[in-house]
């Protein structure tokens, strides 16, 4: 079973990602399960949100206490949060910055400037599609297709189709 | 039926749907909001026929149970102090006998505040004379809706099916949710014997002397412990229609033959005491789970059975009687009272107010237990 972890800030849609992820991978035949750490639900607090993807039925239903994977949707988390608390062995992260940085801890972090491409294709820095292509090209645990159709079914019309580029984009981007 | 990956509650409230309720009234409340939104849009499609939008959960209640009365079918979900608000009716629709259903998503009651889940909120309506349902996850959830009104429709008392909240309510899985067309050949409409009618005036539930009132108790008391039959029978039933089962309908057993150490619990933690105890087998160790789905009527007999050959037997609940013996574990003592023989029982409370309780605990709560010695603890 692979379990993964988002962070972010209340209103950049880190549960809706960890949802679009479930969904998606959901696609090839995983048995999956996402859902939020509900706290404090005011836009720009810090919130966590989780996604469990396994070949076997899941039965737990506890927190992520030891993710496989990090996704950080706001580098300026990367102060304030312990984002690689209980990060497994061999365990990677994915970081929205436009910077190079390397998180302690996990044994590859993947870099992209989501913020950048979002606010190309959405003309509005709402990150958590785009990051999802990222986390698509770095783990191949989910296909692009299957995220994509996810979103489209979730975004209708135009919306869909801009958060369709914005992740392409950044899947692009991490492929190279 | 189709396969759908989507946030529990919307599939509950789906399932709720297809089982065709005359008469919806929520007021939706944290952790149960979703139900309540997802049964909002199919009315919002046209899809279900009357949704009262209250003002407040006594209102919920009270127009559900009017409608019931006048012979609809009638729904609603709520949590917490939303239940709480809703108590003085909650004992009033068992006595008046209406079979109304409520999905509740549990969670902990005030003060101090708090929106996560414990199971507090149903267990204080544990006396009332309602049917409570516990379920593990939200499939099972959305395959006891349907059985939910057909144990109610059969009994003529009120039933709730309850779920953890967040856990169950908010996790995106993937379900199968049964369609109108074949929940329909397992649930038939509602047509009861005696309903509010103009036509033929009947009242329902108005006042009894002290030489009729107690009467009213000990036939609810009567049909509310019978009732047992009934929820295996239809949980059986649906078993047969659907394929999905859940243990034999009151309780599931999980690795009991050999066991000798056996934790007792309801619920989403079952889920993490079922990985626990396959972990500690691979040690070598004989433990299992008993988890129990129907909480009223309580299974007593199968309950003593299930656990009669335990050396040890330890009860986690997310539920309390603060100064008592706490609910769960003084049923599980109380199955015993006419063996000669029972195992050692210890009670632990844990998980209250969304306190995590994770596979590793229910190790160590497995391994405590397995030392054979009475214990009493907070976990």
């Amino acid at each position: 079973m692979i379990e993964v972890r988002f962070h972010g800030r209340g209103g950049q849609g880190a549960v809706t990602a960890a949802e679009l992820l479930a969904v998606g991978a959901a696609e090839s035949g995983n048995y999956v399960q996402s859902f939020p750490f509900f706290g404090v639900e005011r836009r720009g607090a810090p919130v966590q949100a989780f996604c469990r993807i396994s070949d076997k039925e899941i039965r737990i239903h506890q927190n992520v206490y030891t993710p496989d994977y990090i996704v950080v949707l706001d580098s300026t988390l990367l102060q304030a949060v312990d984002v690689s608390a209980g990060l497994k062995k061999g365990g990677v992260a994915v970081v929205n910055t436009n910077k190079q940085v390397k998180i302690k801890g996990a044994e590859a972090t993947y870099c992209v400037d989501a913020t950048g491409i979002a606010r190309k294709h959405l003309g509005k820095p709402i990150v958590n599609t785009a990051m999802l292509g990222a986390f698509a090209a770095v783990t191949g645990l989910v296909k692009i297709d299957a995220l994509e159709k996810a979103i489209r079914h979730r975004f209708e019309g135009e919306l869909g189709e801009k958060n369709v580029a914005a992740i392409r984009e950044c899947y692009e981007v991490l492929k190279k | 039926m189709v396969k759908k990956t989507v946030e529990g509650s919307f599939a509950i409230a789906e399932a709720i749907k297809n089982c065709e309720p005359d008469v919806v009234a929520c007021y939706p409340i944290t952790s149960s909001s979703h139900i309540a939104e997802g049964l909002a849009q199919f009315y919002a499609d046209g899809e279900i026929k009357e949704y009262i939008r209250t003002e407040q959960e006594f209102s919920s209640i009270s127009a559900i149970v009017g409608a019931s009365a006048a012979g609809s079918r009638a729904v609603s979900a709520t949590s917490s102090q939303g239940l709480a608000l809703m108590h003085e009716v909650v004992y009033a629709a068992a006595g008046m006998r209406v079979p109304i259903v409520m999905a509740i998503g549990n969670r902990a009651l005030s003060a101090p505040l708090n929106i996560w889940d414990d199971w507090q909120d149903s267990i204080a309506e544990r006396d009332s004379g309602w049917i409570q349902i516990y379920c593990e996850n939200a499939q099972e959830a959305i395959d006891t809706a349907p059985q939910a009104f057909k144990i109610a429709e059969k009994v003529m008392l009120p039933v709730m099916f309850c779920i953890d909240g967040f856990y169950i309510t908010h996790s995106v899985e993937t379900f199968e949710v049964p369609g109108m067309e074949e929940i329909r050949k397992f649930l038939p409409k509602f047509n009861p014997k005696l309903k509010l009618d103009p036509k033929n005036p009947v009242s329902l539930g108005v006042y009894a002397m002290p030489t009729h009132y107690q009467m009213f108790r000990e036939d609810v008391h009567r049909d509310a412990a019978a009732s047992l039959k009934v929820v295996k029978q239809v949980h059986d039933q649906y078993g047969k229609t659907f394929g999905r089962t859940y243990g034999d309908g009151l309780v599931e057993g999980y690795k009991l033959k050999d066991a000798r150490f056996i934790l007792v619990s309801m619920a989403s933690v079952c889920g993490n005491i079922k990985e626990a105890v396959d972990a500690l087998r691979q040690k070598g160790m004989k433990v299992g789970l008993l988890r129990i789905r129907s909480y009223r009527p309580f299974p007593y007999g199968q309950v003593a059975k299930a656990l009669a050959k335990a050396k040890a037997v330890a009860v986690l609940e997310k539920s309390y009687n603060l100064g008592g013996k706490h609910p769960l574990y003084s049923d599980v003592i109380g199955s015993f009272v006419d063996e000669k023989k029972r195992p050692v029982i210890s009670s632990i409370v844990g998980g209250l107010g969304g306190k995590d309780v994770t596979v590793r605990d229910c190790e160590g709560m497995l391994k405590k237990l397995a030392k054979g010695k009475h214990f009493e603890v907070w976990w």
